[in-house]
């Protein structure tokens, strides 16, 4: 936002100095004003800038056209009416807005906007039909080596890659609605495809039906907030190499595999939701090669596994939800010092599950576990005796999966039962030493 | 009516009379209501009632055939020197046992859901746990009867009944862990598919389980089962499974009973 | 009316009936003697198709009773112990045997005879063991039927109601019935019997009636010449062990 600010005040200062208030008002306030800089910046385009309409009746027919006509900064306001282009290209700042929801049908030939250019924003058009290919990944609008551009409220449909940013920088994605009705991985693409990137802003975008819901590669400094990415091939959310991000408030709900998060360090998850994630491989989130990071006040749900760690480190898990998974945790080789504060463990098929070599510094404080049979005799709300998470079955089961089909049989209940009794084979690190009573609020 | 028909009444009577059929169907009515209203999830409470069901039914079913078996004998020398035909009668006591377990167990469980007013999507998995608890009634009752049939002795037949019912319920599980644990390289997922295919309780517990949420997380195994059981054709070769462990001991039940002396 | 012919029967190794071969006629009254394990029981039950014979067959009104359960019509049987279901009245119990039997039935005649009126609306397993004696009595009586089976009807019974039911087996004679009965009481041989069959180690050793009996061990009371067969045959029986 700051660098924002700079240079729009850079912008007004040098090119409309006769505007003596602008340029004061920016260099005396900068920071704390930059809200009311960027609404004087409007009102200038607004006074200086021209606006083109696009309308099936009117002299300018085409979009493609109106974008040749028109002189950077200025405004193409596209009317109602199926427009039938592809391949469109904005090369210079311009803003374009969809009145009366206008459709651009690309009639799956390819591409339809590529933006090339700077301070670019696309709002309120709906996007249809665009090229599925094995070769090149076609997108409803693609984002290309350019910075400050904003797309919101648009509606996509039918896209074989929704929003495609690559090597972009300080880019807003709002409230855009991309579904598509994919069938196979293979040739599907993702909803929000992002490459290479600084600063995004994806919020309140609703994304379904595509490969990945949003996808991360190589992005950082960015926020994710507040969006839902349903029912995706693959995953909801997946991202890679990508530092530094902060998700909050997103939903992912019934995705072919959840949520995957790969090979970042310094991630900020809140209040997420991960929801009806189920399927042979499928999780909540699989944490795959995280460091540094905080998971703080989300809801696991539901999910055939609620957070799948794998190589995750110093990382702190605390006040989440899990309940009604399958496996509220899994923790393969190697996660080492994750700590596991006051959260929420309701109604787990199983609480935790590790790999038979399992040797770590993980801890387990305060948390709450609806399978705990101990007692609290001194009332303060900690239970008394230790819980452990790791069932004898859980632990079988890592060995022999196959051994899932006596689930709930008698022979396991008898087998547990003595497992508790005297314990053998479940590993006796894994404990809550402090286990809660009640439930942890937050 | 015919005389078939007629046994079936009168042992179903004569059952109803005993308090411990009414005792059997109280017992689910209040096991049931304790687990819907304290659970307060219907999912939960239904799998916790699951297990109940895969323990009780078939032992209360191989001790209730058992004992009706043995205890009836005079009742049914009674009935032999009256002119009906022999398999009539053994096949209407069986009939009037059966029916009248199924009848109480399905009716404690039902009026619990009635009274608690479940949803439409619950009541038909409540359907299928009733479905299958009566198709084990049938089973494990006519898997008593047979034993019965087969031992003069009381304590003999009675003994060996609940071996029966100890191998379905326990030892067959623990044989398959083990089988599952030695071949654990190799891909046993079909097999399991088999396996379970051949112990009723096992069979009932996938079939239900499936149908409840918790059946995604199975993981591979799980798509396994789930791409099997969850199938019309893999529903039907279940129930037919089970069925055919129904005739298949009625087979031979008839057969040993016709030949049998008095 | 009843036809046995060559009957064998064996429990396991235990050979209990080894050729039985005796005609019944209408009017008569069997009685069935031998000591314990001579094979009374095994022969009647075999009647009764609850027992299926090795080898033999046995005619009933004609009618060969293998495979076959419609003869079971003529046949009323008092069984030795009381065999209900337990929680049944005895309303119930007769109503059913009526709807299985579909005959014509006196049931309430025979009630009355036992003075029984009082106990119809008891549970089975609460009468006395004289008084579902008298049940089973009545069972086998109410319809009617052509062949009459009692397997040691006095068992349990005051005397009063032992010397009713002996009055009923001879009515019933009289009315044409065939009639067996098992029993150890002898005066009820001498007072009811027309013919005698004496089973030993599953033959009849002897068939005729008491006075034949009697004449023929050279006895004057029945309990004597009975005593002297079994002796006789236990005798013989060492002898052949080579004693």
């Amino acid at each position: 936002m700051e660098m924002l600010t700079n240079t729009y005040s850079h912008f007004i200062q040098h090119k409309h100095t006769h505007n003596f208030s602008v340029g004061v008002v920016a260099a005396l306030l900068s920071k704390t004003v930059c809200m009311l800089s960027i609404l004087l910046i409007v009102t200038y385009q607004l006074t200086y800038a021209q606006t083109l309409e696009v309308r099936k009746t009117g002299p300018i027919q085409s979009i493609k056209k109106a974008i040749q006509l028109a002189q950077p900064h200025d405004t193409i306001s596209i009317r109602e009416g199926i427009y039938l282009e592809s391949e469109i290209i904005i090369d210079k700042p311009l803003t374009i807005i969809g009145r009366n929801n206008p459709v651009i049908d690309g009639q799956l030939t390819g591409e339809i906007i590529t933006i090339q250019a700077d301070s670019v924003v696309l709002e309120g058009v709906t996007l249809q039909n665009v090229k599925t290919s094995a070769i090149k990944d076609y997108a409803a609008v693609r984002i290309s080596r350019s910075k400050h551009c904003t797309i919101r409220n648009n509606h996509i449909k039918n896209a074989f890659f929704g929003i495609y940013l690559e090597k972009a920088d300080s880019c807003r994605v709002q409230n855009n609605r991309i579904h598509s009705q994919a069938k196979m991985e293979s040739t599907s693409g993702n909803g929000i495809h992002v490459w290479y990137c600084n600063t995004m802003l994806i919020e309140g975008n609703q994304v379904s039906g595509h490969r990945d819901g949003i996808y991360f590669e190589f992005v950082s400094g960015s926020k994710i907030s507040g969006n839902t990415s349903t029912l995706n091939l693959r995953y909801g959310l997946h991202f890679m190499f990508s530092n530094g991000n902060e998700y909050r408030k997103n939903h992912f709900i019934k995705n072919g595999s959840g949520v995957a998060v790969m090979y970042a360090k310094e991630i900020v998850m809140e209040e997420n939701t991960f929801e009806n994630n189920w399927g042979a491989a499928a999780y909540g989130i699989l944490l795959k090669d995280i460091t540094d990071s905080r998971i703080e006040k989300n809801r696991f749900v539901q999910n055939t596994v609620g957070i799948h760690a794998e190589g995750t480190n110093r990382t702190l898990i605390q006040h989440n939800e899990f309940s009604q998974n399958g496996w509220a945790l899994r923790m393969m080789g190697s996660c080492e010092d994750l700590r596991f504060e006051n959260n929420n463990f309701i109604s787990n098929t199983f609480e935790v599950a590790t790999s038979n070599n399992y040797t770590s510094s993980n801890t387990f404080t305060g948390n709450y576990w609806s399978s705990y049979t101990g007692y609290d005799l001194d009332k303060d709300g900690v239970g008394d005796v230790a819980h452990k998470p790791v069932k004898l079955f859980t632990y079988l089961m890592e060995d022999v999966p196959t051994s899932m089909v006596l689930i709930r049989s008698l022979f396991i209940d008898l087998l547990e039962l003595a497992e508790k009794v005297a314990p053998v084979l479940t590993p006796t690190n894994v404990q809550d030493t402090q286990p809660s009573i009640h439930l942890n609020h937050w | 009516m015919n005389s078939l028909a007629k046994i079936v009444k009168y042992s179903f009577y004569d059952i109803l009379r005993s308090w411990w059929v009414l005792l059997y169907g109280l017992f689910f009515l209040a096991i049931t209501s304790t687990l819907l209203y304290f659970s307060g999830d219907f999912t939960k409470s239904l799998v916790s009632l699951l297990n109940v069901v895969l323990l009780l039914v078939p032992l209360i079913s191989t001790v209730f055939g058992t004992m009706y078996f043995y205890n009836s004998r005079e009742f049914t020398e009674l009935l032999l020197a009256q002119p009906i035909k022999r398999s009539h009668i053994f096949l209407g006591q069986y009939l009037g046992l059966t029916i009248s377990l199924m009848l109480s167990f399905c009716l404690g469980i039902g009026l619990a859901f009635v009274v608690y007013a479940g949803t439409l999507e619950q009541s038909s998995h409540l359907f299928m746990l009733m479905l299958c608890g009566s198709l084990l009634t049938a089973i494990f009752t006519i898997v008593a009867f047979l034993v019965s049939v087969c031992f003069e002795d009381k304590i003999k037949g009675f003994g060996i009944a609940i071996l029966i019912w100890l191998c379905a319920a326990v030892i067959y599980d623990g044989l398959f862990l083990a089988f599952l644990v030695v071949f654990n390289d190799y891909p046993l997922e079909k097999a399991s598919v088999g396996i379970t295919l051949f112990n009723p309780i096992d069979l009932s517990r996938i079939l239900i389980l499936l149908r409840l949420e918790t059946a995604a997380l199975l993981g591979y195994t799980g798509a396994v089962f789930e791409k099997f059981f969850g199938t019309m054709q893999g529903t039907l070769i279940s129930f037919t499974a089970l069925v055919l462990w129904i005739i298949l001991p009625l087979i031979l039940f008839i057969r040993k009973v016709s030949h049998k002396d008095f | 009316m009843i036809e046995i012919k060559n009957i064998h029967k064996s429990f396991g190794k235990v050979e209990v009936l080894k050729g039985i071969d005796i005609r019944m006629e209408k009017g008569k009254i069997y009685a069935f003697l031998g000591p314990n394990g001579s094979g009374k029981t095994t022969l009647i039950k075999s009647i009764l198709g609850l027992v299926q014979p090795d080898k033999g067959d046995i005619l009933v009104g004609g009618e060969n009773i293998r495979n076959n359960w419609h003869y079971k019509n003529q046949i009323g049987y008092m069984p030795q112990i009381a065999r209900f279901p337990e929680n049944l009245t005895m309303t119930e119990l007769f109503r059913m045997t009526k709807d299985i039997r579909k005959s014509v039935s006196n049931e309430e005649e025979y009630i009355r005879y036992f003075h029984l009126e009082d106990s119809r609306k008891k549970a089975l397993k609460n009468l006395s063991g004289g008084m579902k004696q008298k049940v089973n009595a009545i069972q086998a009586l109410m319809f009617n039927p052509d062949i009459l089976i009692f397997d040691e009807p006095s068992a349990g019974l005051d005397p009063v109601s032992h010397i009713k039911l002996k009055d009923l087996i001879l009515q019933e004679k009289s009315r044409g019935k065939t009639i067996l009965l098992t029993t150890h009481i002898l005066s009820e041989v001498e007072e009811l019997a027309d013919e005698v069959i004496f089973l030993l180690e599953g033959k009849i050793y002897f068939q005729g009636s008491v006075p034949e009996l009697l004449y023929s061990q050279d006895e004057t009371r029945l309990d004597r010449a009975i005593a002297r067969i079994t002796q006789k045959k236990t005798l013989t029986k060492y002898k052949n062990a080579g004693m």
